[in-house]
């Protein structure tokens, strides 16, 4: 269970739960995901919408919280400081200091009424203590890095006088700006056009090696997360179901859901007009949750013991997956 | 520059308007000026004597465009009853309904941004539920009242401030405040209410934006976030209901200069309306609609400076 | 068709305790209404019978909200007073949704030229702060309740269109009404039978929010004295009167200035109540 590394992890988060009350009942959101994130390596957090991987995400650093009525437990250790026994001028502090987010949509996560260099530049004077001047030059440079054209004009411009994946360098160049240990990427190409998807994929991938951060990326699609992650956690309906290295995920899943998701990717070796096929079903509705697997409705391998009870995560080997019928490997014996 | 330009084509043809359906209804209702400064018991030659001196037996469509003509060039004509020059008069009083209602506005808006701002750190906790419950209760409350429950509090109760009379800025700027601050709490204590409902509003809707989430992320402390991230984007449709509500802080001024014997434009208008001076009336009108339609384009072109994804769109197409 | 509008949950979806917030304001405007239809029948004193030597009496057995300056029964006044406020604040916006409903509806239904001559008049009234208009008119056509109803009434012209404007517009394209017309229905059959009953809910909520805002216009013109002419009792008009003796006798003011309150909050809270029936996406304001 202890998933025990050699070295002390970067992020170490033990049984986070984040659930949110509602007329209908409560919603877990979130039910008892464990993983570690060690220094310079990339965790690719995989699944459909309303998997939980933003709100799991945002609930460890405090951006889903008591203010918007959500129920947040489970343990997160940040270099092995217990993030959640923190003062909340503490945790800003190290939030601003150790931890950078890039979101979904740079249409709305820059402010449209701010000035790019401003935005880049607040972190910087906030936590860096840097004064207006040095901050206002630490940002054109920070333009330059992450690769916009003319950085002192742009960083006097408003957000809507620049384009979709301009946008989003910026809003890289805002996570980057003090030197995080953890950078967070939540579906960071999600809302781009498909031809800068890859240059932003890109420059996170740089960025992440050049400084030697540790990255979650958060992403639907595990092509994404295929050629930039080390590690991936497959969740489905609020729980981690496979965690295993990138490479041991796309030479054999062992959890079926992971499967159905690897068979809708396009492949190049198939022929020219194979089928995807798509996951049939809908994601199940978190507020009612029945007593089997999560999975079961939409899996092909169900049985009558997935529909009674819900599998747990087992470990094996340095990978995990919740299932009773793992796919590949014999069963349940070790590897 | 074209959106300037139909803007301001726009204000003219709204302007002119407004001005020639004042004049109609000023001349078309009954209501005869002469009979009114001259008293029942005047004969009828007398009666159509003073008309004639007065200019009131021509046509009106030509008496408009007279008045327009000497309107453009500045002369709004003298009143029937004392003679002063009625820009002259408007002039002299303009200054007190102005600090009126600069004053009652800072009033309204330094409650209700600080108000909104604290609502909504906790919707739905303590405070919010206190000052929607104050704001509905003082929404309830018509100006008139209230200045009445000022004067009784803080004059005749409290003694603490003169009930009427006004004292110009030139006797002192105390004396001034303190002859001035029950009618612009009159109107300022009112007014706040709908500005705190609509910031709030928006201020909820913004604060559920990702760049508020990425504020936070930056490490902002909730203050900050809410000051510097929060408040600017959250503050358009203020600006809006602020420009919307002049007319009514106008009305108000009217009935607050009334009780508290202001020598402000509403007084000057309700004395020309009780004595029918006309023209007074005329000008009067004209000059407050004028004043109203021009404050509420400059409200307009206020968002440009606000939101410069406005000023993107207005300026450069 | 709209049945779900009305459905009562709406109500306690927002989660206030109906048994109150509903059931006072409830009370106080249908206790206003009743003695204001039954005050010529439960033998109130005449209102304005003055009796010099009893002026300013505070509330007593014998008066029971005391007596004004001139000597007159503060309850008796403020129950007719209250007749005339029911009546202006009925009837004003009644008036004003009549033309305004009608000119909202044709500007919203039929575009072009119409929709621009509609939206520049409402531009127009609009341009005049209300309150300074309302004095104009009065001012002008002569004081009398008639009078005063038809000026307020002509005020509440350009919020009426606005809504019904607003309202036809999204009615206006909709699959029923494009229906409608192709079976060849007139513009006036599409205008009252398919588009005018969808309007009424609206319409109805916001005539609730109206009557009290006239409410409170005819005590400002009452209170001015360009309202009511003078031996007929209105609040605005007490208040107005009670401010001389403010003083020795304060109750002359503050009791009709908390009866109008009252009224006001009450009305202003039947508004919400039904706005957020009409329209549950407002209940967020």
């Amino acid at each position: 269970m202890s998933g025990a590394v050699s070295a002390t992890p970067l992020l170490s988060v033990r049984d986070a739960r984040v659930g949110f009350s509602t007329v209908r009942g409560m919603l877990r959101a979130v039910d008892g995901v464990s993983f570690d994130l060690q220094a310079g390596r990339t965790l690719g957090i995989v699944g459909e919408s309303g998997s939980g991987k933003s709100v799991l995400v945002r609930s460890l650093i405090g951006l889903v919280g008591s203010g918007s009525g959500a129920i947040v437990g489970g343990e997160v250790k940040l270099d092995g400081q217990d993030l959640r026994g923190l003062s909340a001028k503490d945790f800003r502090r190290l939030l601003g200091r150790d931890i950078g987010i890039v979101f979904q949509d740079p249409m709305t996560s820059l402010n449209p009424v701010m000035k790019i260099g401003r935005q880049i530049g607040e972190g910087l004077r906030l936590n860096r203590g840097l004064d207006a001047t040095a901050a206002a030059r630490r940002a054109v440079e920070l333009l330059v890095e992450v690769g916009i054209p003319e950085p002192e004009r742009r960083a006097h411009q408003y957000p809507h006088e620049l384009s979709g994946g301009m946008r989003q360098r910026v809003a890289i160049a805002i996570a980057i700006a003090c030197e995080p240990k953890l950078l967070i990427a939540d579906e960071p190409t999600t809302a781009l056009d498909v031809t800068v998807q890859r240059q932003i994929l890109d420059l996170l991938q740089r960025e992440q090696r050049e400084r030697d951060m540790a990255m979650i990326l958060i992403t639907h699609d595990l092509g994404v997360a295929a050629g930039r992650a080390d590690d991936i956690m497959v969740m489905y309906s609020g729980r981690a179901v496979e965690m295993a290295t990138t490479r041991e995920i796309f030479r054999g899943p062992r959890m079926p859901y992971t499967e159905a998701l690897l068979r809708s990717l396009p492949r190049l070796s198939d022929a020219t007009h194979t089928r995807l096929s798509a996951i049939p079903g809908r994601p199940p509705d978190l507020a009612r949750r029945g007593t089997g697997c999560a999975f079961a409705p939409r899996c092909t391998y169900r049985s009558g013991r997935c529909e009674a009870e819900e599998p747990a995560l087992v470990r094996e080997g340095g990978r995990g997956f919740a299932c009773f019928h793992p796919l590949g490997g014999g069963g349940g014996a070790s590897a | 520059m074209h959106w300037l330009a139909r803007q301001a084509l726009r204000l003219a043809v709204v302007l002119f308007c407004v001005t020639l359906l004042t004049f109609l209804i000023v001349n078309i209702l009954p209501g005869d000026v002469a009979t009114a400064i001259l008293g029942g018991l005047a004969t009828p030659e007398d009666l159509a004597g003073l008309r004639a001196d007065l200019g009131l037996d021509r046509p009106m469509l030509v008496r408009y465009f007279d008045w327009l003509g000497s309107a453009l060039s500045g002369d709004l004509g003298r009143s029937h009853r004392s003679g002063e020059p009625v820009l002259q008069a408007i002039a002299d009083r303009l200054p007190v309904s102005l600090q009126l209602m600069i004053m009652a506005q800072i009033i309204a808006i330094g409650i209700a941004v600080p108000a909104a701002l604290l609502s909504v750190r906790r919707p739905g906790g303590l405070f919010d539920r206190l000052s929607a419950s104050a704001a509905f209760g003082f929404l309830a409350t018509p100006n008139f009242m209230l200045g009445i429950l000022l004067i009784y509090l803080f004059s005749i109760t409290l003694d603490l401030l003169p009930a009427t009379g006004f004292s110009p800025l030139s006797e002192g700027l105390w004396d001034n405040l303190q002859s001035m601050i029950l009618p612009a709490l009159s109107l300022g204590l009112i007014e706040w209410t709908v500005l705190m409902r609509v910031l709030r509003s928006d201020l909820l809707t913004t604060l559920k934006e990702d760049f508020i989430l990425l504020a936070r992320a930056k490490g902002l402390p909730p203050w900050r976030v809410l000051l510097q991230h929060a408040l600017r984007p959250s503050s358009f449709t203020l600006i809006t209901v602020i420009g919307l509500n002049i007319g009514g802080l106008i009305g108000g001024a009217v009935i607050v200069e009334q009780i508290f014997a202001l020598p402000g434009v509403g007084r000057l208008l309700l004395g020309g309306i009780f004595n029918r001076d006309l023209i007074l009336v005329q000008g009067t009108v004209s000059f407050i609609a004028v004043g109203f339609v021009v404050v509420n384009f400059l409200v307009d072109m206020l968002y440009a400076v606000l939101d410069p994804r406005v000023r993107h769109v207005r300026f450069r197409s | 068709m709209s049945a779900s509008a009305a459905e009562p949950a709406t109500v306690a979806r927002r989660g206030r305790p109906i048994s109150w917030t509903l059931a006072l304001p409830l009370a106080w405007v249908a206790l206003v209404v009743f003695l204001a239809i039954t005050a010529d029948w439960i033998g109130l004193p005449d209102p304005a019978a003055q009796e010099l030597i009893l002026r300013r009496k505070p509330p007593s057995a014998e008066f029971l909200l005391g007596t004004d300056n001139l000597g007159r029964d503060m309850l008796s006044r403020i129950i007719y007073g209250g007749r005339t406020s029911l009546i202006v604040g009925i009837c004003a916006p009644f008036f004003g949704f009549l033309i305004g409903g009608a000119i909202g509806m044709s500007a919203g239904y039929f575009r072009g030229k119409v929709d621009l001559l509609a939206v520049g008049f409402i531009d127009i009234l609009l341009a005049f702060p209300t309150l300074v208009l309302a004095l104009t008119f009065v001012a002008y056509l002569g004081q009398s309740l008639f009078n005063v109803t038809l000026a307020l009434g002509i005020l509440s012209i350009p919020a009426a269109a606005r809504v019904s404007r607003a309202n036809t517009l999204a009615w206006a394209n909709r699959d029923f009404v494009l229906a409608a017309r192709t079976i060849g229905a007139s513009n006036w059959r599409i205008l009252t039978r398919e588009i005018l009953p969808n309007l009424l809910p609206p319409m109805f909520a916001f005539w609730l929010v109206a009557v009290s805002v006239i409410i409170v216009a005819e005590g400002a013109l009452s209170f001015l004295g360009l309202g009511i002419p003078a031996p007929q009792p209105s609040w605005g008009g007490m208040i107005a009167d009670g401010r001389e003796a403010l003083d020795v006798a304060p109750h002359t003011a503050l009791i009709p200035a908390a009866v109008m309150f009252l009224t006001v909050l009450s009305l202003n809270f039947l508004g919400d109540v039904v706005r957020n029936m009409v329209d549950p996406r407002r209940s967020s304001l």
